[in-house]
């Protein structure tokens, strides 16, 4: 290698991670390439679920006016879904909308406006570039190849994605098991906004996000989501691999018998298909996470394991930007000092250890554990749905209290009272 | 909402095909020993992969939405799966 690189830092990857590095990066006087195999930023990036936009607010001031968001998530829906009928928790307030950070997005729009804001500050953006791997010199990473191009940097950045082809090669990250990952299946439809609006409930900045467990999946470990954009409508699936294989499940039957259960069904008639997609997700949580620093080499994002089903948000896009912050910091400060050996390169798994996502990450380690019960997939939502009908269906016999009604539910269900002590516990410790 | 297909629902997406090199390959023998074969038809949300006529796994690459869920299932060896090359493949305009 040459002692002068072509950079000081090439990011491999245009998503959250990499363009909030690299704008960072560019921000802090260092010379940076951004590596996008796709055509444009953003065209092989699919989002699943709201954005927690406090971090961008930090990194890109007066984001939620910026930067091209679609609605502002101000009412949120949790429901266990059954084959017929649903029992949701709907939780609705001003407050969200007016002092919330929840947003969401479609990535086509979002990301073109990020890696904008990243070539603002001097971010040279390669687009139509795919790298096909590490360039090494020993045990050192010194750039990338992509086709007969060779790049040369004192620091690489794989912010690659879920499949982190670099991460893996460099063997950072070990092959993730089946129960680790989950694919998302999602279409988006285009409703009429104001159609929209009077649907969903929501004013005309405001939206809905709504997290759907049980006949979603046909029992399959995962859930639904459904949230509204602008002028269209997320809905999908997300499936984890190893029950999905396990069952010999087709995804795309699954997906398709979700859109047509009768809970979307009412909410998304007359609309039309505008866009089908599909991604993987990272379902382990901390234990997916490796190794995060190699001489010359920083993983961020979903490239690393940055991701959290809390069951109740789930959350990778804020992830991403908060590991992108700190591997900036870090890797700032390594270049300053001359030392990008992963030694140098210290200080990014220590201010993420110290930063919401180190901390959010060891919150909710038991979390994917706790998601791995099959009873979550079915048991809960019926029997909610038979306490409730106790409660609700009169047919002309005497009442009984709400206790024993509840009681009675329990017993007709297949459940053992142990197996919903245990899970209460778990999840009451989980969560 | 009236019921679509994965091909009717894939018709909305934008794809550049790169009609010079297919992405992925099938290892045949590999992947019906294996049980491969029949994972990688049923996971893939974009259809790719189906029983052709003659018993062997048939791929229709152009099709691919790059997950790389395939992949995860697949036994080693049985599936050869990269990117497809630069500004290639999908390009998501919603996303």
């Amino acid at each position: 290698m040459s002692d002068e690189p072509d950079f000081d830092v090439v990011v491999v990857g245009a998503g959250i991670a990499g363009t909030v590095a690299a704008y960072q990066l560019a921000s802090a006087g260092l010379s940076v390439a951004l590596l996008e195999r796709g055509e444009v930023a953003g065209a092989k990036n699919l989002s699943g679920g709201v954005l927690y936009a406090a971090v961008m607010s930090q990194v890109f001031p007066g984001f939620l006016d910026a930067a091209p968001l679609e609605r502002r998530i101000d009412r949120n829906q949790v429901c266990f879904l059954n084959e017929d009928g649903w029992v949701s928790i709907d939780y609705a307030d001003r407050s969200l909308g007016t002092q919330g950070t929840a947003v969401s997005v479609l990535r086509g729009r979002l990301d073109a406006w990020l890696a904008a804001q990243c070539e603002a500050v001097g971010v040279q953006l390669l687009a139509g570039f795919r790298v096909d791997r590490l360039l090494w010199e020993g045990a050192r990473v010194v750039g990338v190849v992509a086709g007969d191009d060779e790049l040369h940097a004192r620091v690489v950045i794989a912010a690659d994605g879920v499949n982190s082809f670099l991460a893996r090669d460099a063997g950072l990250r070990p092959r993730q098991e089946l129960g680790q990952l989950a694919v998302g299946v999602k279409a988006v439809v285009a409703l009429e906004p104001g159609d929209l609006e009077a649907r969903f409930g929501v004013g005309a900045d405001g939206g809905t996000a709504m997290a759907i467990v049980g006949d979603c999946t046909q029992g399959i470990g995962g859930g639904g989501f459904l949230y509204t954009n602008r002028a269209s409508v997320s809905i999908g699936v997300v499936l984890r691999l190893d029950d999905l294989v396990a069952k010999e499940a087709s995804s795309v039957a699954v997906f398709e018998h979700f859109i047509a259960h009768p809970f979307v069904d009412r909410l998304l008639a007359g609309g039309e298909v505008i866009e089908y997609g599909c991604h993987l997700v990272n379902e382990g949580g901390q234990a997916m996470v490796g190794n995060l620093v190699h001489d010359g080499l920083v993983v961020v994002g979903d490239a690393a394991g940055f991701t959290l089903n809390t069951g109740l948000t789930v959350r990778g896009m804020d992830l991403a930007a908060g590991s992108a912050v700190a591997a900036a910091q870090a890797i700032t400060e390594a270049v300053a000092a001359g030392d990008t050996s992963a030694a140098g390169l210290a200080r990014y798994p220590a201010l993420l250890r110290e930063s919401f996502v180190g901390k959010d990450m060891r919150t909710y380690a038991r979390a994917p554990r706790f998601l791995e019960n099959p009873l979550l997939y079915r048991e809960v939502g019926l029997l909610a749905a038979d306490a409730l009908h106790g409660v609700l269906a009169l047919d002309g016999t005497p009442r009984k209290h709400l206790v024993p009604t509840a009681l009675d539910a329990v017993r007709r269900s297949p459940m053992s009272w142990g197996q919903l002590a245990r899970l209460g516990l778990e999840g009451v410790r989980a969560l | 909402m009236r019921p679509t297909t994965v091909t009717e629902r894939l018709a909305a997406v934008r794809f550049v095909v790169d009609e010079d090199e297919p992405h992925i390959v099938v290892h045949q023998e590999l992947a019906k020993s294996t049980g491969t074969a029949e994972r990688i038809i049923a996971c893939c949300p974009a259809g790719v992969y189906w029983w052709a006529p003659d018993g062997t796994v048939a791929v229709e690459y152009a099709a691919c939405l790059e997950c790389g869920t395939c992949l995860a299932v697949a036994a080693p060896g049985a599936l050869e799966w990269r990117y497809p090359r630069g500004g290639f493949g999908v390009q998501y305009r919603e996303g």
